[in-house]
């Protein structure tokens, strides 16, 4: 069943799109938002429970102090109004996967309140999103269906429940509808998302890592006429957990939408899925019957007082915003945009300025890290972080050339060997043997053997036909392991052809 | 060796003072209460579950500290019964409902820790209204409990199982839970003591939620010093319960020994005028100015003082905790725990139709009522005018009570309009609702309250008498209850369980 789509860019004439992003955060805290149960990603089915994240008959939540530090600490980097008294509030709905039949959640009176975060675009201007709301509220277990296609429940045989992840903290930070993105509105939301992932990966308050479920957005799209008229009907795309797969939803459900509005249809309010195998997204539950979640206060948990001075001290321990770091250390590597951009792109920023931090120069770590190592990264399909190679390392391979040890050459080989595994760089240079050959009466007299071996060179190079050197270059370079100096080689042959 | 019926009708006090001096082991008098059980359970039927063998390790264990020398706290190898809402590690709780039969906890309350930290022997789980609601223990899913004083009457609810052990000699004390009467108006209609704390001064981590802003667990025992001796074991800050109080609480026992022997010189109690007027047996009012007699022969001001809104109270609680009850109840789905129904072979087999049968199945019908009536209260377009107002109107109550409470030291009213009545008499379930009336206010502002036994009516029933303090003033309230029971001890010549044929105790062995 394929939908009747419109041309992204025909639709974007006609229509003015709205979007708006519900995206959840999960907190790495020690421990579950209200109770002392350890969570890590991957662990044996329901092995980390207590009586409170099972919801057993009797048992109470309390709350997770640092949760709410943490949480804090990112609705003040997302500049969100911090509510000095905010209050924890029950969702109520049945579903197997929710230990009571409710969510603790926040309704009425969120931590954080209203907000907003500057996104860069390619273009190099800057993008506002109005932020509604960061609230807390905790995770539910996961369901895994089983006997049916693709893991989807429809059709499977049976379903299990894993509740080790409830009860694990989340920050559910939502957008105000987000008008005037036009044509870079994939772009703005992805960008968006981003930064919130770079953001809580400086503060630390989350491991940032979409592909394990550390982050996930529900996406909002609507159109209408004109930028004067009202909101559109709106889909809701849930539980997006891509970079790509947020902008492709936008970009889908604008074309789907825009199709059915030309043909005089009208959008329905649900909630749909997007499928990666498709790159569709699909229709779910229509909201007919608008979900009734019948809020109120939770009368086990009493209201957080967060007082003003309290906000400002947990503001000072902020690190420096991630954008800012950005302009800050372009500036001081002197990377042109192209090169700043290639190294971002790159996930690189971090390991060239530890890089740089090591001692070694801007550009020879963005060289390295951009080069050699990004290369055997995409060789073996992972990300240039998972490498068995350090900072230091390539900083040490910087020193040794600088101090003449290595040259290019000998470098590239020391770089290859540690990816192998081989050890430190003074390990692997040790090992093999790697030296730059400071003896110049071995280089002459490798340079002599070449020259007698190649009789119609030598003639070449007197008669000031330079451009076989290179064979007789490289005939050394072999006789000498590649450890001759280059510079040494070249002067020699030129000193023994005018001789 | 003493009578197993000697041992019996001691008091918790009396019980702790023979223990220490070596005149009786925990082992005689665990032995005799379970004698004492099998005699009276038939008739009775106050428990749910036995834990005789834990009782006895107990009590031995208790008994072997106590011979080497080791000091050991008041209460212990001191028995005692708890409501089957509490939930009690390895024992199975079912807050007598169908869904929760033949759950065994795996963790214990932290009331059930502090006793067992105490050495206090559990000798099993007593009956109340399913899941705590109720006024009469008729709810119960299982079976009813009988009045000690007239088994063809209600021993009151929802703690009609522990207000009956007690009045009936089947154990010193036991716990209850008080949402809006559940420990006093029973202890009132079984002539025993019934304590609701102060919000927030006993941990409710391990007791089974109906509604949670009111919830409180209390002792119920047949003095008040005995009373006061069970809340100083479970009272006190407790980290699983964010709505538990910090401060250090001062002795109960302490308070109700100094009771005993003092007067009441310029104390000033309010008499809460609508709880004294329509709707309330003149028996009961008759019965209630004897104690307001002896609280002015004490040298007590006695005045009249009246709430705008105390009877409103009925009407905000049967908003506000059915609207709880319907969340906290959710998680009773056949998923985890307790009863599964899988829905019959033509209808589909999902998770959420066997919720639904599962539910259908394990509530009785008063529960599935709250159920409703909380749902819609809570409901989309519905909160305002429910569930915000109700709320609305508790503010201004407690503000009522903030204000009374500056006139007065104590209020004192009826605990119940009535005495016990017939089982099976009372079908409607407002006329069921109204029983709470008097007790419902101290839930709704967190205060805490008595009811001690203030007589006898001419069908032989007891009747209760409440006292009310301001919050976290559980001191004076235990201070004042011992004077007034002091006295009517003294005007009787004894206390009024006395008065209690027991044949269930004739039959008992003599050791």
């Amino acid at each position: 069943m394929s939908e009747k789509l419109m041309k992204f860019s025909e639709a974007i004439k006609r229509f003015d799109p709205v979007f708006g992003l519900e995206v959840h955060v999960e907190l790495n805290t020690n421990t579950k938002l209200f109770c002392p149960a350890h969570y890590e990603f991957g662990g044996d089915p329901n092995t980390e429970l207590t009586p409170v994240s099972l919801g057993l008959p009797g048992s109470l939540p309390v709350v997770n102090k640092q949760a709410v530090i943490n949480a804090v600490r990112l609705g003040l980097a997302l500049h969100c109004h911090v509510n000095e008294w905010s209050q924890f509030a029950r969702k109520n709905y049945f579903y197997p996967d929710m230990p009571r039949d409710y969510q603790i959640s926040q309704f009425d009176k969120p931590t954080n309140g209203e907000g907003y975060l500057d996104v860069e675009l390619e273009d190099g201007t800057t993008f506002r999103v109005p932020i509604e709301r960061a609230h807390i509220e905790d995770d539910a277990g996961k369901n895994t269906h089983i006997g049916g296609a693709d893991g989807r429940i429809e059709g499977a045989d049976h379903s299990l429940v894993d509740y080790n992840r409830a009860g694990v903290p989340l920050i559910e930070i939502v957008t105000k509808p987000v008008i005037g993105a036009g044509e870079h509105i994939a772009e703005i939301a992805g960008a968006y998302v981003k930064e919130i992932r770079d953001i809580a990966r400086a503060l630390n308050v989350s491991n940032g890592r979409l592909e394990q479920g550390n982050m996930r957005a529900d996406v909002n799209v609507s159109l209408r006429e004109s930028p004067d008229a009202p909101l559109g009907t709106r889909s809701e795309t849930k539980n997006v957990n891509s970079f790509r797969g947020i902008e492709k939803t936008i970009i889908y459900e604008i074309r789907r939408q825009a199709a059915i509005l030309a043909d005089g249809g009208e959008v329905l309010q649900e909630t749909r899925h997007w499928d990666e195998a498709t790159q569709t997204t699909a229709g779910g539950r229509v909201k007919s019957d608008a979900n009734d979640y019948r809020y109120f206060p939770d009368p086990d948990l009493i209201m957080l007082h967060i007082p003003p001075e309290q906000v400002e001290e947990i503001r000072a321990t902020l690190p420096e915003m991630p954008s800012h770091r950005k302009h800050r250390l372009q500036e001081e590597w002197g990377f042109s945009d192209l090169e700043m951009r290639d190294v971002l792109n790159a996930n690189a920023l971090d390991l060239i300025d530890s890089t740089v931090q090591a001692g070694a120069s801007a550009a020879g770590s963005r060289k390295w890290w951009l080069g050699e190592i990004m290369r055997e990264a995409n060789e073996r399909e992972v990300s240039i972080e998972d490498l068995p190679i350090t900072p230091e390392n390539v900083a040490e391979v910087e020193k040794m050339i600088a101090d003449g040890k290595l040259n290019n050459k000998l470098a590239k080989q020391t770089i290859s060997a540690i990816l192998q595994g081989e050890g430190t760089p003074s390990e692997v240079v040790e090992k093999h043997g790697w030296k730059i050959m400071n003896d110049d009466s071995a280089i002459e007299k490798a340079v002599d053997e070449a020259l007698a071996a190649n009789p119609d060179v030598l003639d070449a190079l007197k008669s000031g036909n330079m451009k076989p050197m290179g064979v007789i270059i490289g005939a050394v370079m072999r006789a000498t392991h590649g450890q001759a100096d280059a510079k040494t080689v070249s002067s020699l042959i030129m000193k023994k052809v005018r001789s | 060796m003493a009578k197993a019926s000697e041992l019996v009708t001691l008091t918790a006090a009396q019980m702790a003072d023979k223990l220490k001096k070596g005149d009786i082991s925990s082992r005689e008098l665990v032995e005799a209460e379970l004698q004492t059980i099998d005699s009276a359970e038939p008739t009775l039927q106050a428990f749910l579950a036995r834990s005789s063998e834990e009782a006895l390790a107990v009590a031995d264990d208790i008994d072997t500290r106590r011979a080497k020398g080791e000091e050991l706290p008041s209460l212990a190898g001191v028995p005692v019964a708890v409501k089957d809402m509490i939930v009690t590690k390895g024992i199975e709780t079912t807050a007598a409902s169908k869904i929760l039969e033949g759950w065994i906890p795996p963790y214990d309350a932290t009331v059930v820790t502090r006793m067992k930290n105490t050495g206090m022997p559990i000798l099993g789980k007593t009956n109340l209204d399913e899941f705590a609601q109720g006024s009469s223990t008729e709810n119960s899913a299982f079976h009813n409990t009988y009045n000690p004083w007239d088994i063809t009457r209600v021993p009151g609810g929802s703690g009609g199982g522990s207000a009956t052990s007690v009045a009936s000699f089947e154990t010193p004390l036991a716990l209850g839970t008080d949402t809006g009467g559940s420990i006093r108006q029973p202890a009132a209609f079984t002539g025993t003591v019934g304590v609701k704390p102060t919000y927030g001064r006993v941990s409710r981590y391990g007791a089974i939620a109906m509604a949670s802003s009111m919830d409180q667990i209390g002792p119920c025992a047949r003095t008040v010093e005995d009373a006061a001796m069970l809340y100083d074991v479970i009272a006190g800050y407790d980290d699983h319960d964010s709505t538990s109080i910090r401060e250090i609480l001062p002795s109960m026992t302490a308070a109700a020994l100094q009771g005993k022997n003092q007067d009441l010189k310029g104390l000033r109690v309010g008499i809460i005028k609508e709880a004294t007027g329509d709707g309330f047996e003149e028996e009961v009012k008759n019965n209630f100015s004897e104690g307001i007699k002896l609280l002015q022969n004490m040298g007590a001001n006695v005045e009249e003082v009246s709430f705008r809104h105390f009877l409103h109270g009925i009407q905000v609680y049967y908003v506000v905790m059915p609207a709880e009850v319907s969340s906290n109840l959710a998680r009773y789905d056949g998923m985890r725990y307790g009863l599964r129904v899988m829905p019959p072979a033509d209808v589909p087999q999902t998770a959420a139709n066997m919720m639904a049968y599962t539910r259908e199945a394990g509530f009785g019908a008063e529960v599935k009522r709250r159920i409703i009536l909380g749902t819609y209260a809570l409901s989309a377009g519905k909160y305002e005018e429910w569930y915000g107002k109700a709320q609305r109107v508790r503010t201004v109550m407690i503000q009522d009570f903030n204000k009374a409470f500056k006139d007065f030291d104590v209020l004192v009213c009826p605990t119940a309009p009535t005495s016990a009545f017939k089982i099976g008499e009372v079908e409607d379930p407002a006329t069921m609702y109204r029983n709470d009336i008097a007790t419902i206010p101290a839930n709704l502002a967190g205060l805490p309250a008595i009811s001690i036994p203030s007589g006898l009516d001419h069908n032989n029933l007891p009747v209760g008498f409440q006292i009310l303090a301001a919050q976290k003033n559980d001191e004076l309230m235990f201070r004042v209850a011992s004077a007034l029971e002091t006295a009517f001890n003294k005007k009787w010549g004894a206390p009024l369980w006395a008065q209690l044929k027991t044949p269930w105790l004739d039959s008992l062995s003599e050791e």
